[in-house]
């Protein structure tokens, strides 16, 4: 199928594709865009200071859940590397190391 | 640390100084932008680009067995720039398009980026509005990421989204061109750990984010929320689920 056109495009595809940009465009700049025209009240910055943490315990608690052994081992020792040595890409490579080393095993 | 001014020729200020101030009044330092900033964002998030390469491999192989050309993939991920719906768009692909259902999909999928774009305004309400939605544009989960993580250790370098958007962006579209035109013939990206690069990113993030106890409680109810409702809906609702039931939990705790 490649070979008959890897350059060819399609118009209906190129207005799926350009509506797929704008709706996730918006969803990019919604939050921003809302947050910069309404007066942020206290609880509203409370609850803003929350969201950094949670949305990111909220990626990883399905993430984790669907793993096995090996990915929950590799990610302590992602958490135990970040909290000794602060270096996210020495975190990051423990981690993917480990994981391919700990599916290899278990 | 920061000994030198960042400027930026295509802004005029009125205050004569380069960086920007918005009418805040808190009196905090303001917010640079400038080619430090990229400079920073684009070395730092490299190796994590590479781990996204791995998924726009996998995009593009899936593009190609759905029947897009090279051209049609290649477009999508430079102007969609959003991995997961990409994905399940491709999946819903089909003969003729529904492209109802692949539009509404995405936006339900990318609606956790109005969240993480939320979770950046302290910072980028004091840059200028080109600037701000124009670095969102390149706003994926991982850069969002190294993004809040240098803003929290108080660096204030409002192009770092931007720099790092765009490693992601090159990375991404490339690999793409590279998945459409390998087809079948590449692997599976778990064989090389790549699909555990966004958990270890997030992870290492979560590490840094956390703040003792006052972080138990919002932690634990999006936690929760999260892994039921990933059971229980489609798409990536749980994310944004998730993260509304921290703040809920907060914001209760502020009130008492």
């Amino acid at each position: 199928m490649i070979g008959d056109g890897a350059l060819s495009v399609d118009p209906i595809v190129v207005g799926v594709v350009l509506a797929m940009a704008v709706v996730t465009y918006a969803t990019k700049t919604g939050g921003l865009w809302l947050l910069n025209r309404i007066e942020a009240s206290e609880r509203l910055e409370a609850a803003l200071s929350v969201l950094p943490g949670a949305i990111v315990i909220a990626v990883l608690g399905p993430e984790l859940a669907a793993g096995g052994p090996a990915e929950w081992g590799a990610g302590v020792l992602v958490v135990a590397v970040m909290w000794r040595t602060e270096s996210i890409l020495l975190a990051l490579c423990t981690g993917v190391v480990s994981v391919v080393a700990l599916r290899a095993v278990v | 640390m920061e000994n030198e001014t960042e400027t930026n020729a295509s802004d005029g200020n009125a205050t004569g100084d380069a960086t920007e101030i918005s009418g805040s009044t808190d009196g905090a330092e303001p917010v640079t932008f400038g080619w430090r900033g990229v400079r920073a964002g684009l070395l730092t998030c490299v190796p994590i680009a590479f781990g996204v390469a791995g998924y726009g491999v996998a995009f593009g192989v899936l593009a190609n067995q759905v029947g897009l050309s090279v051209a049609e993939a290649a477009l999508m991920s430079a102007l969609v720039v959003a991995g997961a719906s990409q994905i399940v768009a491709v999946e819903l692909w089909a003969d003729p398009i529904p492209i109802a259902a692949i539009v509404v999909t995405t936006f339900a999928i990318n609606l956790r980026y109005s969240l993480m774009g939320a979770a950046l305004q302290p910072w980028f309400k004091r840059l200028s509005a080109s600037k701000a939605y124009g670095s969102l544009f390149f706003m994926a989960d991982e850069n969002w990421a190294l993004t809040m993580r240098d803003f929290r250790a108080g660096n204030r370098r409002g192009a770092f989204l931007l720099g790092s958007g765009i490693a992601i962006w090159t990375f991404w579209v490339a690999s793409t061109v590279v998945g459409a035109l390998a087809g079948e013939t590449i692997g599976d990206p778990a064989e090389y750990g790549v699909d555990f690069v966004l958990a270890a990113v997030f992870l290492a993030l979560a590490a840094e984010l956390w703040e003792g106890r006052s972080s138990l409680a919002p932690w634990m109810a999006s936690l929760g929320t999260a892994v039921i409702a990933a059971e229980a809906l489609p798409g990536r609702w749980y994310i944004l689920l998730g993260g509304l039931a921290a703040a809920v939990v907060e914001v209760i705790r502020h009130d008492r």
